[in-house]
């Protein structure tokens, strides 16, 4: 049984990646100018150029071998030049994606950590005074859109209170090798004089832009968590633990967590390719040095063969994602493999 | 909890590291570290006073010639030899990638101007090949040198075809750094000869680190240098383009110095006590230049009627906001030179109708007006100018276009003269009035792509030569005056305004001078 499931997602992956790449392919057609140098990134090529290009993306031929072609250079991760910078595309996505990811996942693990006790706790308390607060927080933070509250946080806390800085991943005067571009990690494996300080300026650095990213995801997840619980306390079995007697907390610690919380799982992977979405906002805000920033600053420059590589790497990433977390999910909760088919 | 576990793994002594260094907030990427290939201020700014030297400097105030990399020189009787003596003991910078084995001496004077005119210098073709050494082809120095000869170590003598007066003004700019003619054996060697405009070795205040793209460029202090040894350990330029931010940042402390504000900011810095606003009346003009070799802008009749169609005043008013000084001529009004010009098109969109009329150009016309993105001191928001003009245009039947791109990317296109007409100026790099024509008005301007008219007028170019020709200031004063003259009547571009330079540092910040031209220096900057 599992064994079919992982197909069926295995051959989603599959058909979700050759419409993506179809798409990319069909946008260096689609943007003006010469498809060859949207796609190869090479402006102004000379006539010897044009010749070497035309031979390498199989301009000469038909459109599938283009497309072939371009298949092929994609898993080789050539991914062309930028027209702003003249730096290979492949390059630059990797250098910064690991920044984007890193915020992703600290909002991630920030929203798990806030939102799913929250709601727990909102249910546990269901029309009681917490409850009303949780849920009147809960709206109100879901209703304001982060680039307003990202605004409003560096007014306070970086123009007025000065506490904590609104650019960046970390001062520019620390000078920490990049290893994995994961910035705590790197200042971590580096051995420079200043480790100290500088991890508590990356801590600093980090923690508007992970609040902001964080609110959404953790507005969901409390109410997620909060509905999911209240289903759950409302199954006969809870009634009849309840009536022999157990406590609110033996109630919900060893009765109902688990089945509460196997929607929210599944949730929690849904919630990543909504934050890599809004992380590109925050970055645009804090000046983050992410995938996000440079694909929005690509796009106002019209450098395609970025906003190309930029689209591919985003999207593939946000779709394995998700895969991911359903196949997480699925091992957790049997029983949801079998709900893709059409069963009567 | 995560940080303390986190934290857990370092020392007690990991925290108390001082770093002395300084943050410049700088509003465009470098396009080269080598001043020499390019002409972009916010370039210059970045690299030519911090990496580098010049044989002679100019000072700011007296405007007099003075040593640098050369303690002294003297002219031949006939102006066409120039004999400069070399300081000794200067040391090239030690990097990742070049350790020097010798001092600065003769042969580096002759490699770094032999590049420029020299077809057989190795490194000649190298880099920017459409546009190759800007500064110095606008100006004709590459076709003025006949020769550099090495009389000793620390002694070379300049050949020229003809005497020119502002040969010396043009070795004194930002452009005419020296380089190190053993890193560039070395890059030979190496077989890497594009590396010597991308990793530079001087014999500045500082020596670079790296530069990552849109985030920073790091340098640290040169600890050999031969004048005052910096006070600085480290110096980051912070790329941030968008001038609010820059500002923000500032109010932050995340920037030490900033550059550019715009001039709707310096009220709001003026009101904290932590930074300073400095400003000075800069050599600069803000203009709008017309393609000319694209019709309709070939007809002077099209370039007068959009002259007389803008209101300049309102473009004062709004844009400089009371920092900027409005143009009667190409040169502003501190140059010597300067003669305010009787036919400087006011504003008249009535005239401007009847001129288009006549010229025959239908109603409903349109056309692109390019923007630069970034402020620059010569226009501090070229958009909101094109946004005035665009509203002003319309009352004539002129529809337009407004354009705008990543600043180097903008530079490069309008080098291939892509753009009908186009917002952008010029700022100083000497005193010398031959700064303001030659770099952005001469034919071979227009042929390297920094003659933004691409306007290439023999009689105008003539006026220039015969200017340059003489050293009687009157007699050049006169040429200068006939060609303002020219220019106006045939308006390849008009001068809209001179700007003033603003820079805030925090009050934690000294040492940096603001100079009426050229980029900025740091060396003499500190930290308290």
């Amino acid at each position: 049984m599992l064994r079919e499931y992982l197909i069926r997602r295995f051959t989603l992956l599959c058909f979700m990646t050759l419409l993506l790449s179809l798409f990319t392919f069909w946008l260096s057609y689609l943007f003006p100018g010469d498809p060859l140098v949207n796609l190869s990134g090479i402006q102004n090529p000379s006539f010897e150029q044009i010749d070497e290009l035309t031979i390498k993306y199989r301009f000469d031929d038909n459109i599938v071998s283009q497309y072939l072609a371009f298949v092929g250079r994609i898993v080789a991760g050539d991914w062309g030049f930028s027209f702003a910078s003249g730096l290979p595309v492949f390059e630059q996505i990797k250098g910064l994606f690991p920044a984007t990811l890193e915020l992703s996942l600290y909002a991630l693990v920030m929203s798990v950590i806030l939102g799913v006790p929250a709601g727990i706790i909102a249910a546990a308390y269901h029309k009681k005074w917490p409850d009303r607060v949780i849920n009147a927080i809960t709206l109100m933070a879901y209703s304001t859109p982060i680039f307003w509250l990202a605004l409003i946080f560096i007014m306070v806390f970086c123009l007025q209170l000065g506490l904590l800085p609104m650019s960046g991943r970390l001062s520019l005067l620390y000078e920490i090798p990049e290893v994995t571009h994961f910035i705590i990690i790197d200042i971590l494996l580096s051995n420079s004089p200043y480790k100290g300080q500088a991890l508590l300026d990356a801590l600093r650095h980090l923690t508007l832009p992970t609040l902001v990213l964080a609110t959404y995801p953790t507005t969901v997840l409390v109410r997620f968590t909060r509905d999911s619980m209240l289903d759950v306390l409302e199954q006969n079995y809870i009634k009849t633990a309840r009536a022999k007697g157990l406590t609110r907390g033996q109630l919900i610690y060893h009765h109902a967590l688990r089945n509460a919380l196997l929607p929210v799982i599944k949730q929690i992977g849904l919630q990543f390719s909504t934050l890599i979405t809004l992380a590109m906002v925050t970055e645009v805000i804090f000046s983050w040095p992410g995938v996000g920033r440079w694909l929005i600053d690509s796009i106002y420059q019209r450098d395609y063969p970025a906003i190309q590589g930029g689209l591919l790497a985003v999207s593939m990433f946000i779709i394995i994602a998700t895969i991911i977390a359903d196949m997480m999910h699925t091992l957790f909760d049997p029983i949801s493999r079998n709900q893709a088919h059409g069963k009567i | 909890m995560v940080t303390l576990l986190l934290l857990s793994g370092c020392n007690e002594s990991d925290f108390n590291q001082d770093i002395k260094g300084l943050v410049y907030c700088s509003e465009a990427n470098p396009i080269s570290f080598n001043p020499q290939v390019t002409t972009t201020g916010s370039t210059i700014d970045v690299i030519a006073n911090q990496l580098y030297n010049r044989l002679i400097n100019i000072d700011p105030d007296t405007g007099e010639f003075t040593p640098s990399l050369a303690t002294s020189w003297s002219m031949s009787a006939d102006r066409k030899k120039i004999t400069f003596k070399l300081r000794e003991n200067v040391k090239f910078h030690t990097t990742d990638y070049f350790t020097p084995t010798r001092h600065f001496n003769a042969d580096d004077v002759i490699f770094t101007f032999g590049r420029l005119f020299d077809v057989y210098n190795p490194f000649h073709f190298v880099g920017n090949a459409q546009s190759p050494y800007p500064y110095f082809r606008s100006i004709g120095l590459d076709q003025l040198i006949k020769g550099i000869t090495k009389d000793n170590d620390y002694q070379v003598t300049f050949e020229l075809f003809n005497a020119n007066s502002s040969f010396l003004a043009n070795i004194a700019t930002d452009f005419s750094v020296v380089l190190s003619a053993e890193y560039a054996k070395n890059l030979q060697a190496k077989d890497d000869l594009e590396a010597i405009d991308k990793f530079p070795v001087g014999t500045g205040p500082y020596f670079f680190k790296e530069f990552k793209r849109d985030i920073l460029v790091r340098y640290y202090r040169h600890p050999d240098y031969w004048h005052t040894l910096g006070k600085l350990d480290q110096l980051v330029f912070d790329i941030t383009p968008n001038s609010t931010t820059r500002i923000a940042k500032m109010m932050t402390h995340e920037c030490d110095v900033t550059a550019h504000p715009n001039a709707t900011q310096l009220s709001i810095l003026a009101q904290r006590d932590d930074i300073n606003v400095q400003q000075i009346t800069y050599l600069n003009v803000g203009y709008w230049a017309f393609n000319t070799r694209k019709a309709p802008f070939d007809d002077p009749r099209v370039r007068r009627a959009l002259s007389h169609a803008i209101d300049i005043d309102k473009i004062m008013d709004s844009v400089f906001l009371g920092t900027g000084k409005r143009a009667q001529s190409l040169l502003p009004s501190s140059s010597w030179a300067y003669q305010a010009q009787a036919n400087y098109p006011s504003y008249n969109p009535e005239l401007a109708k009847l001129l288009l009329d006549q010229v025959g150009l239908e109603p409903g016309f349109k056309m692109d007006l390019w923007a630069a993105p970034v402020s620059r001191i010569y226009n501090p928001n070229a958009r909101k100018m094109a946004e005035l003009i665009q509203s002003d245009l319309k009352k004539v039947g002129i529809s337009v276009n407004i354009v705008e791109y990543e600043w180097n990317t903008f530079l490069s296109k309008l080098e291939n003269h892509q753009h009908d007409s186009v917002l952008i100026g010029w700022a100083a790099d000497s005193p010398d009035p031959d700064n303001f024509f030659s770099p952005i008005l001469s034919c071979s301007a227009a042929i390297n792509g920094k003659n933004q008219a691409n306007w290439c007028n023999p009689e105008f170019d003539l006026l220039l030569t015969q200017a340059l020709d003489t050293i009687d200031i009157e007699q050049r004063k006169q040429f200068y005056y006939q060609a303002q003259q020219l220019l106006m009547q045939e308006l390849p571009l008009l001068p809209l305004a001179h700007g003033m330079r603003f820079q805030a540092t925090t009050k934690e910040v000294a040492g940096i001078e603001l100079k009426p031209f050229g980029g900025v220096s740091l060396a003499n900057a500190e930290k308290k």
